[in-house]
């Protein structure tokens, strides 16, 4: 056993931070968060880099693990990295390799690795929810292919995504939950089809944006299903699975960033002539948010090796750490902020990023209560 | 980052789950008298060790397994399948042990470290006073050099296991210096010699786990020095890391076995189906896997230093208090009837954990630790 990463691995989270202080400086954060969100120069320097081969097979034209792919997430986390990384590489690809036809993954795929196409998961709905009786999007045949008639809401980044996997309900609607799982297909949507609309929606988290998805009576050819109608759940329950840890990575790199910036200021801000990291009510705080980070990291690190690995546990272990790390980041982001006084609360100071960014990662991939319950059910409770 | 054992690992794990299986004990804390208690564990340590799976990481020479963490790590593992009790020798085995094979002359070692092994001779640690708990460098009890011994004068207090053990680790002032934690020395003190007096101490469990010790004109023979005279700050420091590090790993794999244990009681209580009792359980096993990653992964940062840091008090902290909340719960969820009957033990671990978070450092200790060491934060004293 050996819970660490390589030398190699060390490396590039090494050149990846050096990449992202640079280019992804708070100043450009905000003024991608105030702009469109997304900078297509930056996306090109980045697939340069190779980032968005990381994790893709070679003969779909990738380099590099999953594992480093998890390097990369914690360090874009880190620095609050906006645009659809997260949503192409963390939410699409998982999918589009657990459930993709060969076409589908040599196409889709090696345009991602390529870095000329950018993707998503369109799975929640108004309800918000993560399992698969959540998903009422309805999917019928006809005309030779399918006929696509709904809403999917909370779309990562759905304005910029080249290919959307649309998770759709082709048979059992509302019956027990058992059942629910039967009767989901995927579907790798190119472009914009006719009657697919994709309207921006107002987010907390101005880093990432979501997107409200339209599907009135879009029609999509069979070459568009991916893999057999109705039994994309085990499928996607496994790309969830390496999704929520990929997830967990990027939250851990923004759990650090607030710790090492609250450890910093209590350092050097001084109030009735003393460091406030003397006092113990700060201090104590920062060994707690220390402990969050620590173990969040221990949890995730492991379930992305549980997911690589495929490990008997791999399930079990991403819920533990996405329950884990959801709590972790939104204490510890808000701890940050009062740790900073008054300039924690300002729109200029960065703290306030991290915080929303912990509330949007919080609800994404099902929050802490829905994880936990997984858990009590993997204990037999 | 790699989880799979070895061929030889998976060897190690398959003999030591077979004996295990063979030979644990099934019986219960909260079974029988102490004194009951104290034979039974001391029965299951001579077993335990003439199978050679305690000193696991020892060297061969003074009885050890010379195994590595990997081969500890995998038997702490599968103590928590088999839930089997500990050792009854907690204390040498997690300091004792290890602070003399790291500051211990040959025939020290040699002398040592074989019946601490067996369980013939248990161990106690001789550091808090009355006036120095927290501030262990404000101890006061007198070590006289005369000659070829030293006389020893003073008090000790809250000393697990005095009653039943032959040796104190005991630190001592033999010299007055300005810096009060120069002029300290350790011994090794038998505890038949004449003059140690030990009166038992009743915790509010009830029971009498812990003693005061006097020492009355206590001969010491030079011999029984570890390190070197006026330099047992330095020992001291390396048993509390090894009581912090080495035991926290034991720790952690305490926290699996309250788990499960929780589990399988709110099952047996049917209160399986309460949501609030799921998801509290749920985050105990959460919170128990993370303190256990964390543990691998200083096992892992060990092997490549060498020694355990000052993360170790992340895993003290965090399991003690897990452990209180994890045995609240088993209280809080059997109603009033979990207040009168003790079948189970959880009455008495429910009280028994208040001492976890004082034991051994208090938290507060070890959040000034991880602020100061871990974090680099001002010194608050
Ligand atoms: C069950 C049990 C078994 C024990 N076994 C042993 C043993 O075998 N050998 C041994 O030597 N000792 C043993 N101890 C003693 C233990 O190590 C001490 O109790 C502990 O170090 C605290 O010291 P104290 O009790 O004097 O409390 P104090 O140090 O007086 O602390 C009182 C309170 O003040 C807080 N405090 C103190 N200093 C600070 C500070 N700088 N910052 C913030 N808060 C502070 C503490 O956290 C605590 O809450 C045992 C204790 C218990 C409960």
């Amino acid at each position: 056993m050996d819970f660490a990463f390589s030398e190699e691995q060390e490396m590039l989270r090494r050149s990846t931070r050096d990449f992202l202080a640079k280019e992804c400086s708070p100043k450009v954060v905000r003024k991608l968060m105030e702009g469109s969100g997304y900078d297509a120069a930056m996306w090109k320097k980045i697939a340069d880099l190779g980032w968005t081969a990381l994790g893709i097979p070679e003969e779909y034209g990738g380099a590099g693990t999953f594992l480093d792919l998890v390097v990369v997430l914690e360090e874009a986390g880190r620095a609050l990295l906006p645009g659809p990384f997260f949503a192409t590489m963390g939410l699409a690809v998982p999918a589009i390799l657990e459930a993709g036809t060969e076409a589908q993954k040599k196409e889709a795929l090696g345009a991602i690795a390529q870095g000329s196409a950018r993707a998503t998961l369109a799975f929640t709905e108004p309800s918000g929810r993560w399992d698969a009786g959540s998903v009422s999007l309805k999917a019928t045949r006809a005309g030779g292919g399918w006929k696509l008639e709904g809403v999917k809401l909370f779309v990562p980044d759905a304005g910029v995504a080249d290919y959307t996997v649309v998770v759709a309900r082709t048979r059992g609607d509302g019956r027990p939950r058992s059942e629910d799982e039967d009767g989901i297909t995927l579907f790798l949507v190119k472009g914009r089809p006719a009657g697919m609309t994709v309207n921006p929606l107002e987010t907390l988290d101005m880093t990432r944006r979501w997107g409200e998805i339209r599907f009135d009576d879009v029609q999509l050819g069979d070459d568009a299903v991916m893999g057999a109608p109705n039994k994309a759940w085990p499928h996607l329950k496994r790309a969830l699975e390496q999704s929520t840890a990929a997830l967990c990575a990027e939250m851990v790199g923004g759990v650090q960033k607030v710790l090492e910036t609250s450890t910093d200021y209590a350092k050097t801000r001084q109030q009735f002539g003393k460091p406030i990291g003397i006092y113990q009510a700060v201090s104590h705080k920062l060994a707690d948010m220390l402990v969050l980070s620590e173990s969040g990291r221990s949890a995730t690190y492991y379930a992305a090796w549980a997911v690589d690995a495929d490990a008997p546990d791999r399930s079990l272990a991403s819920s533990m750490a996405k329950a884990y790390v959801s709590d972790a980041y939104r204490k510890v982001a808000g701890d940050g902020i009062q740790v900073h006084g008054g300039i924690g609360f300002t729109w200029e100071h960065d703290m306030h990023l991290y915080f929303k960014r912990a509330k949007s990662s919080e609800v994404t991939l099902g929050d802490a209560t829905y994880h936990r319950e997984l858990v009590a059910q993997a204990l037999d409770l | 980052m790699d989880f799979d054992l070895s061929p030889d690992e998976k060897a190690f794990r398959d003999q030591v789950r077979a004996w295990l299986k063979a030979n644990a004990p099934r019986d219960g804390d909260g079974d029988g008298d102490m004194e009951t208690f104290i034979e039974r564990r001391r029965a299951w340590q001579k077993k335990l060790s003439e199978a050679g799976y305690v000193g696991i990481t020892w060297p061969e020479e003074y009885g050890g397994r010379g195994g590595n963490f990997m081969n500890q790590l995998i038997f702490n593992d599968e103590m928590i399948l088999a839930q089997a009790p500990e050792p009854i020798n907690v204390i040498g085995l997690g300091m004792g042990g290890p602070v003399v094979i790291a500051h211990g002359t040959e025939e020290q070692k040699k002398r040592y470290l074989p019946p601490l092994l067996s369980a013939e001779e248990i161990w106690c640690q001789g550091f808090s006073e009355p006036n120095a708990g927290s501030d262990l460098s404000g101890l006061q009890t007198r070590a006289e050099d005369r000659g070829d011994h030293y006389i020893v004068n003073g008090q000790k207090v809250w000393t697990t296991l005095a009653h039943v053990a032959k040796w104190c680790m005991l630190l001592a002032r033999e010299r007055k210096e300005p810096n009060p934690r120069d002029g300290l020395t350790y011994l090794l003190v038998d505890m038949e010699s004449p003059g140690v007096e030990v009166r038992p101490l009743v915790q509010i469990t009830g029971d009498a786990e812990f003693n005061e010790i006097f020492f009355k004109d206590v001969k010491v023979p030079k011999s029984q020095i570890l390190g070197e005279a006026c330099k047992g700050w330095a020992v001291a420091m390396t048993t509390l890391l090894h009581e912090r590090g080495t035991l926290g790993l034991a720790l952690a794999t305490r926290a699996q076995i309250t788990a499960a244990e929780l589990a399988e009681h709110a099952r047996k209580l049917g209160r399986g189906a309460d949501p609030l009792v799921r998801q509290k359980i749920a985050q105990h096993t959460i919170e128990a896997r993370a303190l256990q990653l964390n543990g691998y992964r200083a096992v892992t940062a060990v092997k490549r230093s060498g020694i355990p840091g000052p993360e170790g008090s992340i895993l003290k902290l965090m399991w003690s208090e897990l452990n209180q909340r994890m045995t609240e719960t088993a209280v809080d969820i059997a109603g009033p009837s979990g207040q009168v009957s003790d079948g189970d033990g959880w009455k008495y671990q429910f009280l028994r954990s208040r001492a976890n978070t004082i034991e051994a450092g208090t938290s507060e200790v070890l959040r000034n630790i991880l602020a100061e060491r871990v974090l680099g934060l001002p010194r608050s004293r």
